[in-house]
């Protein structure tokens, strides 16, 4: 062997742990100075308050618990246009079972999610099985689940007597010493479990390389199928768990609610750093993309912004949010 | 039947020259002073081993890339085009070795693509009709249907609308790339007649092909590039002189030779069959062997490796592994990678960007990618114990400052490489399959990989290694066979052939 010598090595970047830093840092500067920005703008500064917290918080878990879902599968390279639709069949169906009276609560809770879940199942095996682009699968069953939902409302608001399940809302939760809604607590804890999951585990790196290069992954000898089915399933779960918050949020089962949160839910996802293209994204970088959105909502409410207003804020924020993110990429 | 040499008295200044001409992709040389020359009417066989340039003095001809030094003239003038499309007008066309049709568009814009010609914005439909007619009557095949979708044709006929395509716009030089690499032996036949059409209206062709029969069929004059070099040339002869040229290189590499034993059967394919290509492979494969496969790109290698690996289905054959159900044989077509993981194979991918590696993620990620159950527990990963098995296989290999948090992507391609194979170092597999393993990297590296995959054989492991470059082949492998248009033939030990006999065999199929 010939004595090795370093005249042919390139220069190497070093991991910077900093950037990494930067990266999570560049979406929650924004949420700061957002924020800020409202507390200065509006009267009598009351946007500064614990209430104006509470709403943002509670207003965004929605969104947020859908948005987890959509990181694992933008992650894995795939897309899921049907979380809109998937959180009203599971609203639906909490209020149906809960309005039955016929079974306990919980069971009507965990039905909802379970619901969610299948939806996923199946977005997940056509997906795999049938070799359609994800777009256009979830497409399909964007309006199926729609459909779905308003089958089981018969096209009608259920109306519910109210349970403990409408407390996992509230805005000023009942133990007061909890200061957020038990659905942000709940919320939180699932972050922090699904941050996990994709650092930490086996399944985790699997996801990040189907989405990064599924050729490698097949190559390496993961069975790619098999994760997508799993990671649409998550996903599904999660909105499933969407649509139990939003019954709990709205007392009732709508039918036609979360129309179009499909396009917040991918905002989010966006404006926290996933790529279209797969093999990024952090649920961290998720969680305060939705964040953002809310703020700018409910700041904008409270200035008194008419809706086309905010409606366009937003969606130049998304075009900005991804420009900076390329910057940043381009200029490494 | 070759086509005529020109016969004027005077010496007119050839139909196209260059001269010096020269261009480095970073460190890579890829043209070294290059010169050429076609001349009016004749067909010009451009030849060498893959990677010798032939595709960069194209590209750079046809205005695809520029070179960084020297000239060009076409008929006595200087030429630099600008582009493509410049190069187009200027009478130059070449025409790639894949198809480059647009499947959803009929013949007739496919043909007038780019050139079409217009009036107030508008196609002007009867000249751009008259135009592609023409063309195709060149050909011979004006009887071809105008508005027929190109998706629907068959590949000799696409291949005709793709010169047609060429000729649209006057052309004077006409490039073709391994034109018959995709074409049955009756289109192929068909092909060569419409060369000679062309070469008899006075369009000098450049015939770029690793087949040397098709050369002595077509060509009268012929051009050898070596690593980048033009190192001669003159009238087509005998093969024998073509084939000293295009290997007759001095071999500098330094291969380190490993002590080892060669040991029972680990592996034995018989008669592997692909849906194409490959037509038949068969060989065992012994622990501590490494066999080598050459041959043109193209030939069916890679397809053989993706075959038995499962990535691609087979399309009938059968793989017997001995460690793997006593070593009952199983059909080749119920291969796939994630079992072939589990039964103990390992595959290289020779697209080290593309499939090789996830280059996003990080080196730790991409080594244990294929056997992440060693670094974890109960599916979470043990993430300091993943950093020292990977730090130790990374100082074994040489990566060096490769942190295992690091993204491959911002490592050398050497470096690179050296991560993809530690992949399968780290997943301990019997059996490897490399495909080019060496491709596109640095020396030093290279020297780091062969002593590697020394190592590798010496504890035992079955190694199958295809490579295009055949003095890495000559200098590691105990074994030889070559792979000619989807035929292995027998592998034989390596002391059997000849740089010779092995292109022999690559170029023409036989040579036993």
């Amino acid at each position: 062997m010939p004595p090795m010598t370093d005249l042919h090595e390139f220069p190497v970047p070093r991991a910077r742990p900093l950037k990494r830093l930067l990266d999570l840092f560049g979406p929650l500067l924004a949420l700061i100075a957002i924020y800020c920005l409202f507390g200065f703008a509006v009267e009598g500064g009351t946007f500064w308050s614990a209430r104006t917290v509470r709403n943002i918080s509670t207003q965004t878990v929605v969104v947020a618990l859908s948005a987890m879902g959509m990181t694992l599968i933008m992650i894995s390279g795939g897309i899921d246009l049907s979380v809109g639709s998937i959180i009203a069949l599971a609203c639906v169906v909490v209020a149906y079972l809960v309005n039955q009276g016929k079974a306990p609560v919980w069971a009507a809770a965990a039905a909802g999610i379970g619901v969610g879940g299948l939806c996923g199942l199946a977005n997940g095996a056509m997906v795999a099985t049938l070799r359609i682009v994800p777009f256009i699968v979830t497409l399909g069953t964007l309006g199926i689940y729609r459909g779905l939902a308003l089958m089981v409302a018969k096209e009608q608001t259920i109306n519910t007597p109210a349970t403990w399940l409408n407390t996992l809302m509230y805005r000023a939760p009942h133990p007061a010493w909890l200061i957020l809604s038990p659905g942000v607590w709940l919320a939180i804890a699932l972050a922090l479990a699904m941050l996990a999951v994709l650092r930490l585990t086996v399944f985790g790196v699997h996801v990040f390389a189907v989405g990064s290069s599924e050729e490698t992954a097949r190559l390496c000898g993961l069975r790619v199928g098999r994760i997508k089915i799993l990671v649409y399933t998550l996903g599904g779960l999660l909105a499933g768990l969407s649509g139990l918050m939003q019954y709990s949020y709205l007392s009732v089962g709508d039918p036609t609610t979360a129309q179009g949160y499909e396009l917040d839910v991918i905002a989010a996802v966006v404006i926290g750093g996933g790529s279209l293209s797969g093999g990024v994204g952090s649920i961290a970088g998720t969680i305060i993309g939705a964040l953002i959105m809310t703020t700018l909502r409910n700041g904008g409410t409270m200035m008194g912004w008419p809706n086309y207003l905010q409606m366009i804020i937003v969606g130049a924020i998304i075009i900005v949010a991804v420009t900076l993110d390329r910057l940043r990429h381009r200029a490494r | 039947m070759a086509a005529e040499e020109s016969t004027t008295s005077s010496s007119p200044p050839p139909l196209l020259r260059m001269e010096g001409v020269s261009k480095r992709f970073g460190p890579t040389v890829a043209l070294d002073h290059v010169a050429f020359e076609v001349r009016r009417g004749e067909v010009h066989a451009l030849i060498g081993e893959n990677g010798a340039g032939k595709s960069t003095l194209m590209k750079i001809l046809c205005g695809e890339l520029r070179a960084d030094s020297g000239a060009m003239f076409l008929e006595g003038r200087p030429f630099r085009p600008t582009g493509p499309l410049d190069a187009r007008r200027a009478g130059l066309s070449i025409v790639h070795q894949e198809l480059s049709l647009a499947p959803h568009l009929s013949v007739l814009k496919n043909i007038v693509l780019g050139l079409e010609d217009t009036r107030a914005g508008f196609l002007h439909r009867s000249t751009n009709r008259a135009r592609a007619r023409a063309a195709l009557a060149r050909l011979d095949h004006g009887g071809l249907p105008l508005d027929s979708l190109v998706g629907g044709l068959s590949v000799g006929l696409r291949q005709v609308v793709e010169i047609a395509r060429a000729l649209v716009f006057e052309s004077r030089v006409l490039v073709l790339d391994e034109p018959t690499s995709s074409l049955s032996q009756g289109d192929a036949e068909r092909l060569f007649d419409v060369v000679r059409r062309l070469s008899a209206q006075g369009v000098g062709i450049v015939y770029i092909s690793h087949f040397l029969e098709e050369v002595r069929q077509v060509a009268s004059r012929f051009t050898v590039l070596r690593d980048g070099r033009s190192v001669g040339g003159g009238a087509v002869g005998d093969t024998a002189e073509m084939i000293h040229l295009m290997v007759g290189r001095s071999i500098e590499d330094f291969f380190p030779r490993v002590d080892k034993e060669i040991g029972a059967v680990a592996m034995t394919v018989s008669a592997l069959a692909g849906p194409e290509k490959p037509i038949e492979a068969s060989f065992p494969i012994r622990r501590g062997e490494i066999l080598g496969i050459a041959g043109l790109v193209g030939a069916g290698r890679t397809e053989s490796l993706r075959a038995i690996f499962g990535l691609d289905r087979a399309a009938s054959g059968t793989i017997a592994i001995a460690a793997v159900r006593g070593g009952q044989p199983f059909a080749a077509s119920s291969a796939r990678p994630d079992r072939s993981r589990r039964r103990g194979l390992a595959m290289l991918s020779e697209d080290r960007k593309g499939e090789g590696l996830a280059v996003a993620m990080s080196v730790a990620d991409n080594m244990t990618l294929s056997a992440p159950e060693r670094v974890s527990r109960f599916g979470f990963l043990r993430l300091g114990e993943r950093s020292r098995r990977v730090r130790e296989i990374a100082g074994g290999l040489h990566i060096r400052s490769a942190t295992p948090g690091l993204p491959v992507q911002n490592l050398s391609g050497g470096n690179q490489q050296k991560v993809a194979l530690s992949r399968l170092l780290f997943q301990d597999a019997d059996i490897l399959l490399l495909d080019e393993p060496t491709r596109g990297i640095d020396i030093q590296s290279k020297t780091e990989i062969y002593l590697e995959i020394g190592r590798l054989a010496q504890q035992g492991k079955a190694i199958v290694m295809v490579s295009s470059y055949l003095p890495e082949l000559f200098g590691i492998c105990d074994t030889l066979a070559v792979m000619h248009r989807g035929r292995l033939s027998r592998p034989r030990p390596l002391g059997e052939w000849t740089a010779e006999s092995v292109m022999r065999y690559a170029t023409e199929g036989s040579g036993e």
